[in-house]
């Protein structure tokens, strides 16, 4: 197979190229084995969107245990069955299963896979100018690996004694141990399964993207005129080279002491009346382990969501991005700064305080980076001509979002404050809003900006709206009054709040959120119908809706595999040319020529 | 079963309606052209939404201040121990820093979304690089942030690592957790926590305290745990099976409690149960919870079942790490007492020593509490492994 990447030309001069461009691909080549980034693009965004589903679906039944408690609904019977849910009252082992599912889908297979394999995917090659990803054949054993692993992922729920249910952090020895926990059997043995071949999954995905944007940059696409989308994905692919790994050995070393007997995270245990042999080992190395990727990971999320706002909110406010080096250098300091940074989970975990103090410094760091790049989001607005376009509505919420979940953090990384919020509601609004919301924001935005490129059709843009203003209420509705909740001690995790009359009095919140989220996830709704319906009936598209500057579009509607029926265009100058003084439109794309004594003002 | 196959056919459904919507498409390409009405903001949507992004920011203001109101008394209150009211002041302070900013950088971007929404001929002003302004909002958050950590290093240190001065007057307390309850022991008369290890497990000796030790002849066990006002108290946490998390949130006190290793907390109680109990919030908090907990008595017994009992205050410890199907109800009531008090209710405790004689004594009498099933004999060859079992040396 000539699949490399832009050796692959669809109609183009080197016809001498051992393969057949005008072959007509079959089904299966151009749907399901796929080696086009754009296909497998939107096989990432499809199995992603599932794999949301069913994460949300999840959310909202452990929701209304917890606002309803032990209250019988028809909807627990049917979802659940009489073993989980007897005359559907959800039973506490369920409880916990869904709150591991829940977080497990939605930061690895919607968030990671679903967020930046699908833009990492269709934007690389597209904005650099490359005809596809340096390794098309990689990129599709990379597609195929995160749908095994999610197959199999959803397969751990149909397991009798039910998913892994230890918390998506799975710590051991609880992870470690049926007796323990019942989903501590086959489902947690699964969910190791699933995500060992995740993580080949997405190191495959990273590797190709890192090569990529290196090696197959167009002419003139120097690394400083490269999009700022570009700058995210790509650092967040080396993040994830970086990272994915040592949760790989964590992985397999927690499969080794669960069936091999060996004590790399056990010792001393005695369960159900016998003492095991479990000896010397610690759970602390593993929550070192898992931190060490599991912090890098946040950013994994939220890294591409920063770079696709970046890109929309120039794009719609007509105006370039406010400091393009900054911005870069801000990515880049986040990414050192997030590998060092894991320690802020485990203050309380009983390792050296000492350590504590030093993550505490190095946390609170990374507040700068972030406080530049909200600042220069909020200066890009200033002055602008914002087209309200949904995907546009997306960015700003974005950025409110990331700074109301932000500002949370300084509490939360400070090792003093954490002491009496750690693994409260408090965590759960912050994390959900600064990398929940915030990325699944991102994730909107993207769809609704890059949805003509993808399917060259348009989403309807008052269905995009209904969609993002209930959105928007309703995830502060959610997670803003949880807050206060975890201000008052509410730890996360419990099945019912009942069993502490001090917890009485937060019952009626609880209730608030929940609603809230039954609205706002059946508002979700709109979107999907909106996402499926335009894919065969919505407006077809114009070659460059939105009036941008980016290389994607300058390549036709219509999908072809090399992307450019033509040569690949050469790029003369940065993407934020927009509204530049002595232009006659609004907007210069990167492929316009300098004009005489025309100058780079900027970066 | 049924669920998976429900599955596969909803699948199968799904594979079908792309097909024929497929077809669908097939019948339909080349119908493109450029029109304005195509799904692309106009001056009416960038309008519309402008003003939304001003109600937006409404929202958030007003929802803020409805919150502060009504859910602002759910805190805490009152700490309850020495270094409780650093821990507070330091959290009233990053709270004020994060509501003025959150106030103001919310108003900046929400307010730019309204003001500057667009209109067909205006031309957006290009400014894309300023780098006083740069300089200046990376200076702002440099010295804020070396404040707040500054503040925080100190706090933690203070409250992290207790003066070898303190330790001497102190009392050891051991927690112990398993699954789904807590027991402590106190060092006794000697102040020292003797050795222990879950391989010691046997009978009425649930916490496997090894009791060859000559330190762990006077330890006391107790099932509630009582602290002295104003002493310094050192609690070393041990758990026989999972992680658990001992949450004493009225005094800013939590540590994860870890199978294999001993891990430590110290803080000075500084507020009795009974003064707790007068406290103005407390009292406040306890009213508007028996009230909410008598309407849903009233309710309860209604539906003919047994009304809910009247909550009176009490220090808590809770389990915050999850540990298993019943984490949510694993708790120990904590009690404050000045030290007379406190020495009277230790005093009446029996010790370790002596219950464990007492047991074997009357081997056959069912041994009390729930150690009884779980009573197997240690395994010898593991007894004398003694190097990784010390649960707790005190050197001086």
């Amino acid at each position: 197979m000539s699949a490399v990447g832009h050796e692959v030309h669809a109609h183009d001069e080197h016809g001498h190229d051992a393969h057949d461009h005008h072959h007509k691909q079959t089904f299966i080549e151009k749907y399901i084995f796929s080696l086009d980034h754009k296909m497998i693009a939107k096989q990432y965004l499809l199995t992603g969107t599932l794999m949301g589903i069913i994460g949300i679906i999840m959310s909202l039944l452990f929701r209304m245990q917890i606002a309803w408690p032990e209250e019988s609904f028809t909807i627990f019977k049917v979802l659940l069955g009489d073993k989980f849910a007897p005359d559907g009252v959800m039973k506490n082992d369920i409880y916990l299963a869904l709150v591991t599912i829940h977080g497990t889908i939605m930061v690895f297979f919607v968030l990671t896979a679903g967020l930046s394999g699908t833009f990492s995917n269709l934007l690389i090659p597209l904005q650099i100018g490359a005809r596809d990803m340096a390794s098309g054949f990689m990129n599709m054993v990379s597609y195929w690996l995160f749908f095994l692993s999610s197959i199999i992922m959803v397969c751990s729920l149909f397991v009798e004694a039910g998913p892994a249910s230890a918390g998506w952090t799975i710590y051991p020895p609880l992870s470690a141990l049926p007796q323990a926990i019942p989903g501590s059997g086959t489902g947690m043995t699964l969910w190791l399964v699933a995500m060992a071949i995740f993580i080949a999954s997405s190191l495959m995905g990273s590797l190709n993207y890192v090569v990529t944007v290196i090696n197959l940059r167009t002419k003139g696409m120097s690394m400083t005129r490269l999009p700022l989308t570009i700058w995210a994905l790509f650092i967040t692919a080396v993040i994830g080279i970086l990272s994915f790994p040592v949760l790989l050995s964590a992985a397999l070393l927690l499969i080794m002491d669960r069936s091999f007997g060996t004590s790399f995270f056990l010792s001393d245990i005695f369960i159900a009346g016998d003492v095991l042999h479990y000896q010397g080992g610690s759970p602390v190395l593993f929550e070192h382990l898992f931190w060490f990727l599991g912090h890098p990971e946040v950013y994994i999320v939220i890294l591409p969501a920063m770079g696709l706002v970046s890109e929309i909110m120039t794009s719609n406010s007509r105006k370039p991005i406010f400091g393009y080096r900054a911005m870069i250098a801000s990515i880049l300091a986040i990414a050192f700064l997030s590998t060092i940074v894991w320690g802020h989970h485990m203050f309380i975990s009983g390792m050296n305080p000492f350590l504590g103090s030093v993550f505490t410094f190095t946390t609170l760091l990374i507040a700068i980076p972030s406080a530049v790049k909200a600042f220069n989001w909020i200066t890009t607005l200033w002055r602008g001509n914002l087209q309200m376009n949904p995907a546009m509505l997306f960015s700003i919420g974005f950025v409110s979002t990331f700074i109301t979940g932000g500002l949370t953090g300084i509490i939360l990384g400070d090792s003093t404050l954490d002491i009496n919020v750690h693994d409260t509601y408090f965590v759960i609004a912050h994390f959900h809003l600064v990398m929940g919301i915030s990325a699944l924001y991102g994730m909107f935005a993207g769809i609704y900006h890059w949805y003509p490129k993808m399917y060259g059709r348009m989403l309807n843009k008052n269905l995009g709206y209904i969609h993002f203003w209930v959105t928007a209420v309703c995830a502060y509705g959610v997670f803003f009054p949880m807050h206060f909740i975890g201000m008052a001690g509410l730890p996360r995790r419990y099945y019912t709040n009942s069993a502490f009359p001090l917890f009485d009095e937060l019952a009626d919140v609880n209730v608030i959120i929940t609603l809230f989220a039954i609205v706002g996830a059946a508002f979700q709704l709109v979107f999907l119908w909106n996402f499926f319906y335009s894919m065969f009936k919505g407006k077809r598209a114009v070659q460059n809706p939105w009036r941008s500057n980016t290389l994607e579009w300058t390549t036709p509607v219509e999908h072809i595999h090399g992307n450019w029926p033509g040569e690949i265009p050469e790029v003369y100058r940065w993407p934020y040319d927009y509204s530049k003084p002595g232009h006659d439109d609004d907007f210069v794309p990167q492929t316009v020529p300098m004009k005489d004594g025309e100058e780079e003002l900027h970066h | 079963m049924t669920s998976l196959l429900v599955i596969a056919v909803l699948v199968l459904l799904g594979i079908a309606i792309w097909q024929l919507t497929k077809i669908f498409h097939l019948t339909q390409i080349g119908a493109a052209t450029y029109n304005e009405n195509s799904e692309v903001a106009t001056d009416r949507d960038n309008s519309v939404n402008g003003y939304l992004m001003f109600g937006f920011l409404g929202f958030i203001y007003v929802f803020t201040i409805y919150a502060l109101i009504e859910w602002g008394h759910f805190a805490l209150g009152t700490p309850a121990s020495a270094h409780g009211p650093q821990y507070d002041s330091l959290m009233a302070t990053s709270m004020w820093l994060i509501f003025i900013t959150q106030t103001i950088t919310q108003f900046l971007l929400h307010y730019f979304a309204f003001k500057y929404r667009g209109k067909k001929g205006k031309v957006a002003f290009y400014y894309a690089d300023n780098d006083k302004l740069e300089f200046i909002w990376t200076i702002i958050p440099v010295i804020v942030l070396a404040g707040l950590i500054l503040y925080g290093l100190y706090a933690w240190t203070n409250i992290m690592f207790i003066d070898e001065e303190a330790k001497e007057d102190a009392i050891y307390v051991e927690v112990y957790a398993k699954q789904f309850s807590w027991e402590v022991r106190y060092a006794g008369k000697d102040g020292k926590l003797g050795k222990a290890n879950v391989r010691y497990i046997e009978g009425v000796n649930t916490m496997g305290v090894d009791m060859g030790d000559a330190n762990a002849q006077d330890d006391i066990p107790a099932g509630e745990l009582h602290l002295p006002k104003g002493k310094q108290i050192i609690f070393k946490f041990r758990s026989q099976d999972v992680l658990h998390s001992a949450y004493m949130p009225h005094f800013r006190a939590q540590m994860n409690v870890v199978p294999g290793m001993v891990t430590q907390f110290g803080f000075v109680p500084t507020v009795t149960t009974d003064d707790m109990r007068q406290d103005a919030a407390i009292m406040k908090k306890v009213a508007n919870i028996n009230e909410i907990r008598s309407k849903k008595s009233a309710e309860l017994v209604a539906k003919g079942e047994s009304p809910l009992e009247p909550y009176t205050f009490d220090y808590l410890l809770l389990c915050n790490k999850i540990c298993g199907a019943s984490h949510y109800n694993m708790q120990m009531k904590i009690v404050v007492e000045d030290e007379a008090t406190f020495n009277k209710w230790l005093s009446e405790k029996k010790t370790l020593a002596a219950t464990v004689k007492e047991s074997k004594e009357k081997p056959a009498a069912p041994a009390e509490g729930e150690a009884a099933p779980a009573a197997k004999p240690a395994d010898s060859a593991a007894v004398k492994t003694d190097s990784t079992m010390v649960a707790q040396v005190i050197k001086k």
